[in-house]
């Protein structure tokens, strides 16, 4: 069968030269099709000899099957290249930037008091807001402040009227909290605060976050744990020293200041801690029963603490800002290091 | 306050060295600020004598002296103007070491030799005082170091003592409370009772007994007020920063130091007929000591004589009835001022004195004995004198009452959890000077506080002290007691943090403004409200309480844009306060964009940012609200009259959207296309509580058609009138394209609009939604005169 073999070569051999897909559809139609010339041998079986028909069928269905086979594989191998030809194409350079708006980015005032305020809430404190122009009996009265107490001096408050200031602190706020709720209560009141004082380490606005605890069983001891632990989450150091001194605040009895071994220079003494090696953070102490007295708190079955930090103060050390103003100064620069 | 540590040490010595010291009175609550030594890296400079002095052959302004330096005669060139024979000044040899560093050398100067230099105070660090050679007293040791003569070897404690703590405003208190504490003996100095010596008296009337419920005073005759008190006082009182006056004034004041009462000296010849303290009469006049005359205001205390008011009880001495260089006889003071009563009198007349500062916060009513009796004796000893016997007018009626406070062991448990042994509790109390009553086999307490101490009142307080003088170091610390209570709350409100991290990621940066602002930049967004002032603004700049915060925003972008911080996009949150009969305090949001859509890169220039910018970040602050936002255009004043719409949930309005308008653009120097948005942030926090609904698996459909309409017209009139007419099919509709220009008449615009119709039971037909359609094409053109574009 010279015939059959020569007609494999050449198929065989116009199958690999196809150029494309259309290309090699046209030789499967050429070849295969239903008039295609391996058609036409099988057709022509019929003039055969009966007793040779069988194996000569045989013989052009291999090279029928082969020629589709190679067909098949001619039309994948080319579809690859047609794809691997698309990809080189389409290849960009990927260290170019990206498309975007932009990211923007929390101040990290508020970044600070979120962190405070999850502390916290783990503890079961729930944050309380309030008015910042605030009236005396909540600022000062009810915090057992009267009128001329010399602890006013301490506050340089901004006057609205002869009735009304901006707070000086955010007391106020868990002073109206014990007047609308029933004890047991652990709120935190973070907030803007107002003192009339501006210079290098003095804003007239700043922030606080304060807390209180009032309940059944409630002692220094707790206290001290609190704010130990608090601390220690905050500035991630398990072996941060803190210690606490006595200190007055006319709303607490006993009342403590609280220090820091010196997160800068680890307690050794720098210029931050003023070569003391301590950083005052906080303050804080048991409630006042006077204070607790004048919010209808029953002194007989409750007591509490409250603690209140500098949100600024907290900011700075975590973060390494050198300059209080930079926080209200609004600079792109430093706002987008906070993202 | 400012104590000198011998000083100190004089009375209480704890063995320990000066920052020990310091940290034991800084852990019992009497905060140490600062220990600095009285001078720092001094050495070689030593009491010397100037035998001669000529003029220098070379140079008018300078001198040649001869100087003893007790062992020889050394020569110093000096050009201090009393650089003269006998004076004794203090010499800094070669060799010596000043403070801040410098060493001393023999040099030449202008070709004379000088064997080294002789000081000033100021080069001692001493004082200020640059003005010529620190002149020595005449008996000052020649050859004796000068750290040894002026006891220079001290350091100084700086207390920053809280209000409550007045019993430590004086050496006395600060060394009884620092013997508690350190466990150390207290050594009192005797002090001399003064027999009188002279009859006479001066009278004294107390007409207002409450605010002063005793006032002590003695005549004191024949004072040498020319006498000079010796170094070692005067050094004192300049160590605690008092600057020495006279003899008599630098004697009241080391008491004041020594014993924390403030004493008063009158000139007695220039008082007429008696004391009386009194109050004020109406516009009543004093000038003080200051040399400011004052009108004096209802309810001040004064002491005054049968003429007039001579001084500001407790505050300050007034002109002409004090001690001058002539003064021959003398009336002591020392009195008693009711705390509560006087607190806050000085500072309405913008005055603070060590006189104020004690009184305010309460001097032991007792103390004015003693005092008087040292200030006596050391007037006696150093200018001479005869005393008289002490007038005392006190009112007992009016004098503090210490009453007892219980105090029980338990507590003491409960509060600081710790058990304290009877005898350590009657150690601490006895040694603060309280006197104590146990009952109840020492679970129980009545203590009576001192007369020094006024802030005893309630059990707490002496917990306090218990505390103290432990060490709060001492106390364990505890875990919390009692059940946290969860949290509750509802979902359909944003937390404001999210919605904080919402505009971040929008490429925000949150900006934190003064709440008070300048009131310029207020009036040109808010001209139409008067904004709260604030009495006592720390500047003009910072004058009133805002009633936007756009303001603040503007401010903080024209700073960033001055910067070459072109693209801005700030927002903010917080509190405006809108005066009225009900002052409102409402918690707002504000954004600000200007600068370039995105951020500059290396792809096609992108826009400045547009209204539609800002409008789509407001929408998709809203997209979770309780119902979809409405925007009217309004006019407002600061913004662009065809650029800035009201924000509308409902019929609230929620807030305004819009472009700076062209003026504030100049004036601020801004880029054009700034916009604002300000927002009620209560309205926002309430979103909608997702609830589902059905997902439709049949077919959508959308058909698509344009219309022209007026240029005025709303779009969202367009699609509102489009989706009503299109009936319950409808499931969607937009716009998708608008088109002005060529082929739309000049004053009409083109508008795409995408309808998408689907049923959550069956397919749709072509009947159906081509009949829907063709009901809107009719609406739009009945009611909005719209025509189909072909």
């Amino acid at each position: 069968m010279q015939a059959l073999d020569d007609l494999k070569v050449e198929a065989i051999a116009v199958i690999e030269a196809a150029a494309d897909s259309a290309a090699l559809e046209k030789l499967r139609v050429e070849w295969l099709g239903k008039k295609g010339r391996v058609t036409d041998l099988l057709k022509s079986l019929g003039q055969l000899e009966a007793s040779e028909r069988p194996k000569m069928g045989a013989e052009i269905n291999a090279v029928k099957q082969l020629l589709n086979e190679l067909i098949g594989e001619r039309k994948a191998d080319l579809q690859n290249k047609s794809i691997t030809e698309q990809l080189a194409r389409e290849s960009l350079d990927v260290t170019l930037p990206g498309r975007h708006q932009g990211v923007g980015s929390l101040h990290p005032i508020t970044r600070t008091m979120e962190r405070m305020a999850d502390f916290f809430a783990g503890l079961g404190f729930r944050v309380v807001e309030g008015p910042e122009i605030e009236d005396d009996y909540h600022n000062f009265e009810a915090l057992n402040i009267p009128a001329h107490h010399p602890a006013r001096a301490m506050h340089d408050t901004f006057y609205i009227d002869d009735t009304h200031v901006l707070r000086t602190h955010t007391s106020g706020v868990q002073i109206r909290t014990m007047e609308a709720q029933e004890p047991p209560l652990r709120v935190i009141c973070p907030g803007r605060v107002y003192r009339c004082d501006s210079d290098l380490t003095h804003s007239p606005m700043f922030h606080q976050v304060e807390g209180l605890l009032i309940d059944e069983q409630v002692s220094f001891g707790q206290l001290k744990g609190i704010i130990q632990d608090f601390l220690h989450a905050f500035f991630e150091q398990d072996v941060l020293a803190v210690r606490f001194r006595p200190s007055y605040f006319p709303f607490t009895e006993p009342s403590a200041e609280v220090d820091i071994q010196c997160v800068k220079c680890a307690g050794q003494g720098c210029r931050i801690c003023s070569g003391t090696g301590w950083l005052e953070v906080m303050g804080c102490g048991m409630v006042h029963p006077r204070v607790l007295e004048m919010s209808a708190v029953d002194t007989t079955r409750f007591q509490g603490f409250a603690f209140g930090m500098g949100v600024e103060r907290l900011a700075m050390l975590r973060y390494g800002i050198g300059d209080l103003r930079l926080n209200f100064e609004n600079d792109l620069r430093f706002l987008a290091q906070f993202r | 306050m400012i104590l000198s540590e011998k000083w100190l040490r004089e009375w209480v010595s704890p063995d320990m060295d000066s920052q020990a010291l310091a940290h034991s009175m800084t852990m019992a609550g009497l905060e140490v600020d600062a220990v600095i030594p009285v001078v720092d890296g001094l050495s070689g400079v030593i009491v010397a004598e100037i035998m001669s002095a000529e003029p220098h052959p070379d140079a008018d302004k300078l001198r040649v002296c001869t100087v003893n330096t007790g062992g020889e005669l050394v020569q110093i060139v000096c050009g201090a103007p009393n650089a003269q024979a006998g004076l004794k000044t203090p010499l800094a040899q070669p060799g010596a070491k000043l403070p801040g560093g410098v060493k001393i050398k023999k040099t030449k100067l202008r070709g004379v030799v000088s064997q080294g230099m002789l000081c000033s105070a100021a080069e001692l660090t001493l004082s200020d005082d640059h003005d010529g050679l620190l002149a020595l007293p005449e008996d000052a040791p020649v050859g004796e170091a000068i750290e040894e003569y002026l006891d220079l070897n001290d350091q100084l404690i700086e207390i920053g003592l809280t209000p409550n703590r007045a019993d430590c405003l004086g050496v006395l208190g600060v060394a009884r409370d620092l013997a508690v504490t350190t466990e150390s003996a207290l050594t009192e100095p005797p002090i001399k009772t003064v027999s009188p010596s002279i009859e006479d008296v001066f009278p004294v009337e107390v007409l207002s007994a409450a605010k002063c419920p005793r006032y002590l005073g003695r005549v004191i005759r024949n004072v040498d007020i020319s006498k000079t008190l010796p170094l070692f006082m005067v050094e004192r009182l300049r160590r605690a920063g008092i600057r020495s006056i006279d003899a008599v004034v630098d004697i009241t004041n080391y008491v004041m130091l020594e014993l924390g009462q403030p004493l008063h000296a009158f000139d007695l010849d220039s008082l007429q007929g008696g004391i009386r303290v009194r109050e004020a009469e109406p516009d009543e006049c004093i000038t003080l000591l200051d040399g400011e005359e004052r009108t004096l205001s209802d309810g001040t205390l004064v002491i005054a004589d049968h003429k007039k008011a001579l001084a500001m009880a407790g505050i300050m001495g007034g002109e002409g009835s004090g001690i001058g260089a002539n003064t021959q006889h003398l009336f002591l003071e020392a009195a008693f001022f009711a705390p509560e009563l006087i607190a806050g009198r000085a500072r309405q007349y913008g005055l603070h004195t060590d006189a104020s500062h004690r009184y305010e916060r309460g001097v032991d009513p007792e103390l004015a004995y003693r005092a008087m009796e040292r200030a006596t004796a050391l007037l006696l000893e150093w200018v001479g004198g005869d005393a008289g016997p002490v007038v005392d007018v006190s009112a007992s009626a009016h004098l503090p009452v210490r009453e007892p406070v219980t105090l029980h062991a338990y507590t003491i448990r409960n509060m600081l959890g710790i058990d304290v042994a009877a005898d350590e509790i009657d150690r601490i109390f006895t040694g603060l000077g309280f006197s104590l009553e146990c009952d109840a086999g020492g679970e129980v307490w009545r203590c009576t506080a001192p007369s020094w101490r006024f802030d005893m009142g309630c059990e707490a307080d002496l917990i306090e002290e218990v505390a103290r003088v432990l060490g709060y170091d001492n106390i364990p610390a505890a875990p919390l007691q009692g059940a946290a209570q969860a949290s509750k709350l509802p979902e359909s409100h944003m937390p404001l943090l999210s919605l904080k991290r919402l505009l971040a990621s929008r490429g925000f940066n949150e900006a934190i403004t003064f709440s008070f602002v300048s009131p310029a930049l207020q009036q040109l967004i808010d001209p139409n409200v008067t904004p709260i002032p604030l009495r006592n603004p720390i500047s003009s700049d910072l004058a009133v309480m805002r009633t936007s915060l756009i303001p603040g925003l503007l401010g903080a972008a024209a700073n960033n844009t001055k910067r070459q911080q072109s693209r801005v996009r700030l927002f903010e949150t917080g509190l405006r306060f809108l005066p009225g009969e009900n002052l409102e305090q409402r918690t707002t949001l504000a954004m600000l964009m200007c600068g370039s859509r995105l951020p500059e890169g290396w792809q096609e220039k992108s826009a400045a940012v547009d209204f539609y910018d800002i409008k789509g970040e407001v929408e998709a602050l809203l997209s979770g609200a309780a119902q979809a936002p409405g925007f009217r255009p309004i006019i407002r004043p600061g913004l662009h009259d065809g650029q800035t719409a009201e924000i509308l949930l409902g019929d609230t309005i929620l807030g305004v959207v819009g472009r700076l308008h062209p003026t504030a653009v100049q004036q601020l120097d801004l880029p054009s296309h700034t916009y604002v948005a300000e927002l009620d942030l209560e309205s926002i926090a309430k979103r909608q509580m997702p609830a589902y609904r059905e997902i439709s698996r049949f077919p959508e459909v959308r058909r698509d058609i344009a219309v022209i309409v007026g240029r005025a017209t709303p779009a969202t009139e367009v699609l509102n009138c489009a989706a009503e007419a299109a009936g319950h099919l409808l499931s969607d509709a937009l716009i998708f394209d608008v088109y002005e220009g060529e082929g739309v008449a000049a004053n009409e615009k083109s508008l795409a609009i995408g309808l998408t119709f689907q049923d959550q039971s069956r397919t749709l037909t072509d009947e159906e939604i081509n009949a829907s359609l063709q009901q809107v094409i009719e609406s739009l053109g009945e009611k909005l005169d719209a025509k189909l574009r072909h």
